[in-house]
């Protein structure tokens, strides 16, 4: 079941909510205000809202001047253009320069469907949560993302937010609250855990459903924060279930797969499949075109857990 | 009738250009060219048009420097010295470990510092944005930027000129420090930029061109920015690069990032003395 409302819609409705108590909210977009859901903002705080045009680093360079006032500006525009296309602005004049900015990439992975390729990042998160300091956030549903909204201005820092556009399948109910900085277990299991986010969340469901079927008993943790990492929750399902299987809407490389694995290898290894885009571009389709195409589907993480558990009981793949 | 005496502070100038000469040399090497070209409207910012306080360096109506240019950061560490945001002892400690004093720019690290800068061509982007900010906060202040002739390169300066053409930043005053080199030569043989007075046109920023080494110009180059009501400022300051300190001045482009012997920079510091 989908969700009332479309994540931009709630981006724009927490915006506009907390705009009215806080006057240093204000926004910036590079041409995608209609795209990005925050024409509504443009209408009722005109003074606060700020269109570059098509001008990236400008766009958040000029946040990082602005936030020298103390103002908090959210600048959205697709993912890739929100991170590639203005790292070292990012970088620089956000992170280096200790700016309290935040950043929103819409269209992550494959939702950016017809966009294709050019459009379609797959290293969003990983070259983010490469910049010290930057939180790295990518919210599941309406519930989480109304949750984490004030959360995320609140916090004194750059943050990432990857965002999801359109109706998020419904996980969690209206008013669940959520810890910015901590993961959020769906289901314990026995057999093996599945640590995901975003879209990846009703993949790993139907899958854990799926494989409940067949005799598997497998739990879920929600691990919408990818960096900090809530170590502990991961920790604490590795011991669990003795084995873990990422899912991520995002290349294997310094994704979530990485931060996991990177955790697990210093602290406590146990077997980790991690499904992912692999090293690959993105191209067109729709998003049931593209989750076979790419590797990321319910079906991929149902074989990437019985994998998984074949290595926690010994056997060679 | 006589003619009026031109503005100039000269001797405050040579100051800060002894403590900039003193402070790489101590060192050894550093980006003493591009320093000394703009000590000059360092000098007439900080000891004649700037609204600000060294004992309260976050003053909120204060008014705000941005060196886009992040490797002239030693000229403004002189500069903000001579001004008491900090003790003069402190220059010794210029790029030394834990120093509060990095060879760029730092606001988290340097009192009187109002953005971090280094990586070419963001700085005027962060005025442009602090500008706003004071529109809308209704600050009555005046953000200034320097960026080098070698910066503007940097595709994202004319991202930065178009938004502060079209927003009328009429309170944002960008200083570009035509110095005519950068690190590989000539700026105009590498990659010229010129002619730059005609691209602030057409950005419709009110464009100047004045000598950078010429106090009473840049005043009253200032004076001119201020007086306009719906417009940005662009002044083009025509500088040498090394300016004042022969031995920097004689290396001509080598004079970016040099190193210079004690000898060096004793024989510039005392000539005043003698």
């Amino acid at each position: 079941m989908l969700d009332n409302r479309e994540m931009r819609q709630v981006y724009c409705d927490k915006l506009l909510e907390m705009a009215k108590n806080n006057a240093n909210i204000i926004i910036f977009e590079a041409d995608l205000m209609k795209g990005s859901g925050t024409e509504r903002f443009f209408k009722e705080y005109p003074d606060r809202a700020f269109d570059v045009g098509v001008a990236e680093a400008n766009m958040v360079t000029v946040a990082a001047g602005m936030s020298t006032y103390g103002k908090i500006p959210f600048c959205t525009t697709f993912a890739p253009f929100a991170t590639r296309r203005c790292y070292d602005q990012i970088f620089i004049s956000v992170a280096y320069a200790q700016r309290n900015v935040k950043i929103t990439g819409t269209d992550p992975g494959i939702t950016a469907e017809i966009n294709g390729g050019t459009h379609m990042p797959f290293e969003d998160m990983g070259i983010m949560r490469n910049i010290p300091t930057m939180v790295c956030v990518e919210p599941t549903d309406e519930a989480m993302l109304d949750s984490l909204m004030p959360q995320i201005a609140a916090h004194n820092g750059p943050v990432y937010i990857r965002l999801f556009r359109k109706k998020a399948e419904k996980i969690y109910e209206t008013g669940e609250k959520f810890d910015l900085f901590k993961a959020k277990s769906i289901k314990k299991g026995k057999d093996c855990t599945i640590v995901c986010s975003g879209i990846m969340v009703s993949k790993a469901i139907a899958a854990e459903q799926e494989l409940l079927k067949q005799g598997y008993d497998v739990g879920i943790l929600n691990v919408a924060t990818w960096k900090p990492l809530d170590k502990q929750a991961i920790l604490e399902s590795a011991k669990e279930t003795g084995c873990l299987v990422t899912a991520e809407n995002h290349s294997i490389i310094n994704g979530l797969g990485s931060a996991v694995a990177e955790l697990l290898c210093e602290v406590s290894p146990v077997p980790l499949k991690r499904v992912g885009v692999r090293d690959i571009f993105g191209e067109v389709g729709k998003m049931d075109y593209l989750e076979k195409k790419l590797q990321i589907s319910a079906a991929d993480i149902i074989d990437a857990v019985k994998n998984a558990i074949e290595m926690k009981n010994g056997k060679a793949l | 009738m006589q003619s009026k005496k031109e503005f100039c502070l000269c001797d405050k100038a040579d100051d800060i250009r002894k403590i900039l000469v003193e402070m790489i040399g101590r060192l050894g090497t550093g980006h003493i060219g591009g320093a000394l070209s703009i000590v000059d409207v360092l000098t007439v910012l900080y000891f004649g048009e700037m609204n600000i306080d060294p004992g309260n360096p976050q003053k909120p109506d204060r008014d705000r420097l941005v060196v886009s240019k992040g490797h002239a950061g030693p000229a403004l560490y002189a500069t903000l010295a001579e001004k008491g945001f900090f003790p003069m002892e402190e220059i010794k400690t210029l790029n030394q470990p834990g120093t509060n004093l990095p060879s760029h720019c730092d606001m988290n690290k340097t009192p009187g510092i109002d953005m971090t800068a280094g990586s070419l061509g963001q700085g005027l982007s962060a005025a442009v944005g602090m500008a706003l900010a004071s529109k809308l906060d209704k600050i009555d202040n005046y953000i200034y930027a320097i960026i080098g002739d070698g910066e503007s390169q940097e595709g994202q300066i004319y991202e930065a000129l178009m938004y502060a053409g079209n927003k009328q930043l009429n309170n944002l005053i960008i200083f570009q420090d035509n110095n005519k080199m950068q690190i590989d030569g000539m700026t105009a043989e590498i990659n010229s930029v010129e002619p730059f007075d005609k691209k602030g046109e057409a950005f419709n920023l009110f464009t100047q061109r004045v000598n950078g080494h010429n106090h009473d110009a840049i005043k009253q180059a200032i004076k001119r920015a201020k007086n306009q009501k719906k417009q940005a400022s662009l002044i083009i300051l025509d500088t040498i690069k090394g300016k004042g300190f022969d031995v920097a001045e004689a290396k001509g482009v080598g004079c970016h990032n040099m190193s210079y012997d004690e000898q060096a920079w004793r024989s510039y510091c005392n000539k005043w003395e003698a």
